[in-house]
């Protein structure tokens, strides 16, 4: 089977520091991959560069088996790629409807159009049907996104990405912030989402989570996959083990020579 | 444009399944959205809906309460002086005044609420005024025709935008924080201009000029008013209704994520700036029509008068929000002011204290709703 996406050596180095040391990344068509790994192990950053954010200094990226080069965010959304930050990039005085259509605001037809008018209340209306079909129940669609709780807020940019990717969405901790209720809701939504065909990346630090949602987990450690694994066939200690090291050179699959 | 990707809540049937074929989400799909079907829903009573949205964005609305002591203002003055304060000749003197800071507190509107700031209108002003009055004296004398007069309200107009493209530039590009490069280009402006008069203030310029845009009126009303209502208007629908407007409102709340979101926001920046710097130089050169000659010295606090408007009128300083209609109402309280206190015979000094401590007033109002905002 083919890669969605495939991270071939990735280096990333921020002076200093080097937070990709040749990391491989491999997602597939349709499925939920779990990115795991310590702090400072490059999660965040291996995000980052396949989703258009950042430029690797070295290695290639691989989109349905072509090299492709992402210079900027808009170059992974026409590919089908979203991502849900986690600082979730969302901008606190415009109410949902607004954040939903950032960058990609709807246009009256005809000449107001090309005025670059907005359409309004069509962008309303798909915004309350987005944000319905994911269960977020906003009291006020028109309150800007500052004024609502933290998990509103999540939920608000997941509902984006989920509107707007067609192979991909990357999501930063996306349960971090959240209560019980609404973390089993955002699991919920990923496997609708996976269901859909569109494949997740979720990037976790919850290992019980990780298991009970993903159909893979890929570990990173110094900036390198040292371990892919299956999620049926894996226990919180072996992910554990993997993060930590104490499985160096038994796995075969992702490990470093 | 994909919206209906996701699963449908359980028991329903997929009204559209079929979509889920990976058409990308190309950013050309907003050009041409699809409608998305949707059987049996009915449109919501527009009425209810219009008065709805109308009462909530007046109670969100920070320029609420500015308008309510500009009224307090007029009403205070009309009932002490009747004779003289609410009087037709009185009232179009106040907008005269106040209609050149009127069109710069529109550009400085669009600014500020991208969480910038231009310090250097008020040069910028008098600059275009020079490149302006030097281009009509240059090619016609003072019964120039129309197409010279032409000519240097576009040469005043370039001008504007030239620095105003030249600042967001250095502010963009060069990353140099907007408060030093407007404070570079406030003294920049100002010293050039003085270069190229010598430091003398330009005569000469047309009487067909100054005797219509300046002084002359159109139904009664000031040219120079109606243009400002003019540009006000045309400021007040893009900030409000664009695409522009939404991405100036978006780049000042949260740069980052609009940036992440595929705004060009180093190119927004620029022509904001730009268009703050053009009306600058259209506010340069109704001035220069106005008073027949540049006033070079005549500008100096017009960018911090600027600046007291639009944040008078409700716009936020840390950017996101703000509203045209605001900087009108935040423009007329300082004008409203002194000519009040004129007419009173309180000394017109006084109008500065005051606005001052409007000023600040209005500034903490804000910071108090938003930290109440953010406590929630």
């Amino acid at each position: 089977m083919q890669p969605l996406i495939e991270g071939r050596g990735l280096v990333k180095r921020y002076g200093q520091v080097q937070a990709l040391r040749g990391a491989d990344f491999t997602v597939f068509p349709g499925e939920v991959v779990a990115l795991i790994g310590d702090n400072g192990a490059g999660k965040s950053t291996l995000t980052k560069t396949l989703a258009g954010t950042e430029r690797p200094d070295a290695g290639e990226i691989l989109f349905e088996g072509r090299p492709v080069s992402m210079e900027r965010p808009t170059d992974a959304q026409e590919l089908g790629i979203e991502t849900v930050y986690q600082d979730l990039a969302l901008a606190p005085d415009l109410d949902g409807a607004a954040n939903l259509f950032l960058g990609r605001e709807l246009l009256r037809r005809g000449l107001a159009g090309r005025l670059g008018v907005l359409d309004k209340a069509t962008m309303r209306e798909r915004a309350i049907e987005a944000f319905a079909r994911l269960g977020v129940e906003l009291q006020d669609i028109d309150a800007p996104i500052g004024t609502l709780s933290g998990g509103q807020r999540q939920s608000v940019a997941i509902a984006r990405a989920v509107a707007w990717a067609d192979k991909v969405i990357f999501m930063d901790e996306p349960t971090a912030a959240l209560g019980v209720l609404q973390r089993g809701r955002v699991l919920e939504v990923i496997r609708r989402v996976r269901d859909n065909g569109i494949a997740v990346v979720l990037i976790s630090h919850n290992m019980p989570e990780v298991l009970s949602v993903a159909d893979r987990v890929e570990v990173l450690r110094l900036g390198r996959r040292v371990a892919s694994l299956t999620a049926a066939d894996t226990t919180v200690e072996d992910l554990v083990g993997a993060m930590t090291g104490a499985l160096d050179g038994l796995d075969g699959q992702g490990a470093p020579a | 444009m994909n919206l209906d990707k996701t699963a449908t809540p359980p028991g329903h049937p997929d009204p559209d399944g079929d979509r889920a074929d990976g058409q990308p989400a190309t950013r050309g799909g907003r050009e041409h959205p699809a409608p998305v079907p949707q059987a049996g829903q009915v449109p919501p009573d527009a009425g209810s809906f219009l008065r709805r949205v109308v009462w909530r964005r007046l109670a969100r609305s920070n320029s609420w309460w500015t308008f309510l002591v500009l009224m307090v203002l007029v009403t205070a003055f009309s009932v002490m002086r009747p004779e003289q304060f609410p009087t037709t000749f009185n009232l179009r003197n106040v907008a005269t005044d106040a209609a050149v800071l009127l069109i710069v507190g529109v550009g400085m509107t669009f600014v500020i609420i991208m969480a910038g700031i231009d310090l250097s209108v008020g040069s910028v002003l008098v600059f275009a005024g020079v490149a302006a009055a030097k281009t009509m004296t240059a090619v016609a004398g003072p019964d120039a025709g129309w197409g010279a007069i032409l000519l240097g309200v576009l040469a005043g107009l370039a001008a504007g935008a030239g620095w105003g493209a030249f600042n967001g530039f250095l502010i963009a590009k060069a990353r140099v924080p907007a408060l030093i490069v407007t404070l570079g280009s406030l003294g920049m402006a100002l010293g050039l201009a003085q270069v190229l008069t010598e430091g003398q203030d330009v005569r000469g310029v047309p009487t067909r000029f100054t005797d219509t845009i300046g002084n002359g009126r159109f139904l009664g009303v000031p040219w120079l008013v109606v243009i400002a209502l003019v540009v006000t208007v045309l400021g007040a629908l893009v900030l409000a209704t664009t695409r522009f407007g939404r991405r100036t409102y978006a780049v000042g709340s949260n740069a980052e994520a609009a940036r992440r979101a595929g705004i060009a926001v180093d190119r927004h920046m620029i022509e904001v700036y730009a268009l703050s710097g053009t009306l600058a130089g259209l506010a340069g050169v109704l001035s220069l029509a106005r008073f027949t000659t540049t006033t070079i010295g005549g500008h100096a606090n017009d960018s911090l008068g600027a600046i007291a408007a639009v944040v008078l009128g409700g716009t936020s300083l840390f950017g996101g929000i703000g509203t045209v209609v605001g900087t009108l109402i935040g423009v007329f309280i300082p004008a409203i002011l002194q000519n009040g206190f004129v007419i009173l015979g309180v000394q017109p000094f006084w109008q500065s204290v005051a606005v001052g401590a409007v000023l600040i007033a209005a500034v903490y109002a804000d910071q108090l709703r938003r930290r109440g905002r953010q406590r929630r």
